[in-house]
């Protein structure tokens, strides 16, 4: 049993939510480089140059990339021959107000969502944890701003609504969301399980890389079929129009009962954040 | 109001001659005072309004901006400021514009009742690029808590902007970007 120090997994944390909050990641700035050479208007753009100018000054290290530096989603994959010395839930949350603390970031947690006062450290975390063969931990922070995640929605759909009934909600949730989520976004789908696995598998999903392909081929075309009518609503680069609402579409499909068809819906700014490390 | 290079420059407070003067999709250039207010401010805003008592600043002419700014670097004026998304503040905004408001900056769709307000009151709002809040922040010199510090991130701040970057979202006849974008 390989013994892993609960300040060691604290330290990864903080350093992964100020990486996150700082660096845009290569592949979504390869996508914001491609739209910019392949939109049609000005407008659009110039949104794109921005974003592009808005990463290079994030990246000096000062500021992050968006004031709204997220509530803190954290995945753990331990491996079943780990064990952490210490709670590995406050060695999250340790992590998780040092990161946010030393990154000069935003705290945005609220204690209660009704009465609404913030706990000032941007705790607590959101924490998945799914335990793996093997004797390493992969931890994954994914800092989610509520602009996206406002715009995220499920629905218990009826079997016999099939991949077109799919097709449609997913759809429809981007073109009701339209510019509040700031596009070009990335779409992250769950398919099947139950409501809540469905709702954790899209915004899983929401951690590949843009231009990775699905595993499955009839999945890989639907993503792609997708893609392509998202980018024809015409919601573009901020919303002020264009062919670039969406940079990627990633569904994450899993096994579920004779009676349903759940699918949901997590979408993530243009910036989709997330950092892993493995200790 | 000056134009260069197809951006039209702009100062605070803004008169009625220059809110005419804005179109959707005209981007521009803001220099002036902005105050920022989002959820938590505007909620308490409402209810101070409600109650007949003062203001925390004074509405006439101004101009708000949906935004929680990361916290500053010291030295630094401010932290990371792009807009919020507007439309949380729609219960809020009529009240707000009939007091005087003229202006609102943010990102995202706003309902009728906001729009009926800005053509009403000869209003705008105006869009900055969410997600570009590293970019925005040059832009501010000088940002000083003047209401609500308690709220933290939420606090309604005094900024001090130069060429602050927008582009008009729903013009004072109320053409909305918005509607122009999704139908192309």
């Amino acid at each position: 049993m390989r013994e892993i120090d609960a300040g060691l997994l604290s330290s990864a944390i903080a350093g992964l939510c100020v990486d996150a909050n700082y660096n845009i990641a290569p592949d979504i700035e390869e996508a914001f480089k491609r739209a910019r050479d392949t939109e049609a208007g000005e407008l659009a753009r110039r949104v794109l140059d921005d974003l592009l100018e808005n990463a290079a000054i994030a990246a000096e290290g000062l500021l992050p990339l968006c004031q709204d530096t997220g509530m803190a989603v954290v995945f753990v994959e331990i491996g079943q021959d780990v064990h952490v010395s210490g709670s590995l839930k406050d060695a999250i949350n340790d992590g998780v107000r040092r990161g946010y603390e030393y990154g000069f970031l935003r705290k945005s947690v609220v204690a209660d969502p009704i009465d609404r006062v913030n706990t000032g450290d941007n705790t607590p975390a959101i924490i998945y944890c799914d335990v793996v063969p093997g004797d390493s931990l992969l931890v994954t922070v994914a800092p989610k701003g509520f602009g996206s995640e406002n715009m995220s929605a499920m629905s218990m759909l009826k079997p016999s609504e099939g991949i077109e009934g799919v097709k449609k909600f997913v759809i429809e949730t981007v073109r009701k969301a339209g510019p509040n989520p700031c596009p070009p976004i990335v779409i992250g789908v769950g398919v099947g399980g139950t409501a809540d696995y469905a709702s954790l598998s899209a915004k899983k999903a929401l951690l590949r890389s843009v231009g990775s392909a699905n595993p499955s081929a009839f999945w890989d075309k639907v993503e792609r079929d997708l893609l392509g009518r998202i980018n024809a609503l015409g919601i573009g680069p901020a919303g002020l129009g264009g062919h670039t609402t969406a940079l990627a579409v990633f569904i994450s499909p899993y096994p579920t009962h004779i009676a349903g068809l759940p699918v949901a819906v997590n979408i993530g700014c243009h910036s989709t954040r997330h950092r892993s490390i493995r200790l | 109001m000056s134009t260069e290079g197809g951006t039209k420059k702009i100062s605070t407070p803004l008169s009625d001659e220059v809110i005419k003067g804005l179109s959707a999709g005209d981007r521009v250039l803001i220099t002036g005072v902005v105050y920022t207010a989002r959820d938590a401010a505007h909620k308490r805003m409402f209810e101070i309004l409600e109650r007949g008592e003062d203001m925390p600043f004074d509405f006439f002419g101004q101009i708000v901006y949906y935004a929680g700014p990361s916290p500053a670097r010291p030295g630094a004026a401010i932290g990371s400021i792009g807009p919020t998304t507007s439309g949380r503040m729609d219960a809020y905004s009529p009240a707000l514009i009939k007091i005087g408001l003229k202006a609102m900056i943010g990102k995202g769709l706003r309902n009728e009742d906001v729009k009926r307000a800005i053509v009403s009151h000869c209003g705008v709002y105006m869009a900055a690029i969410g997600g570009a809040g590293a970019l925005i922040s040059r832009s501010v010199k000088r940002a000083r808590v003047i209401a609500f510090p308690e709220l933290g991130a939420e606090a309604i701040r005094m900024l001090d902007v130069e060429d602050f970057p927008a582009i008009v979202a729903i013009d004072s006849s109320g053409r909305d970007i918005y509607d122009m974008a999704g139908t192309d």
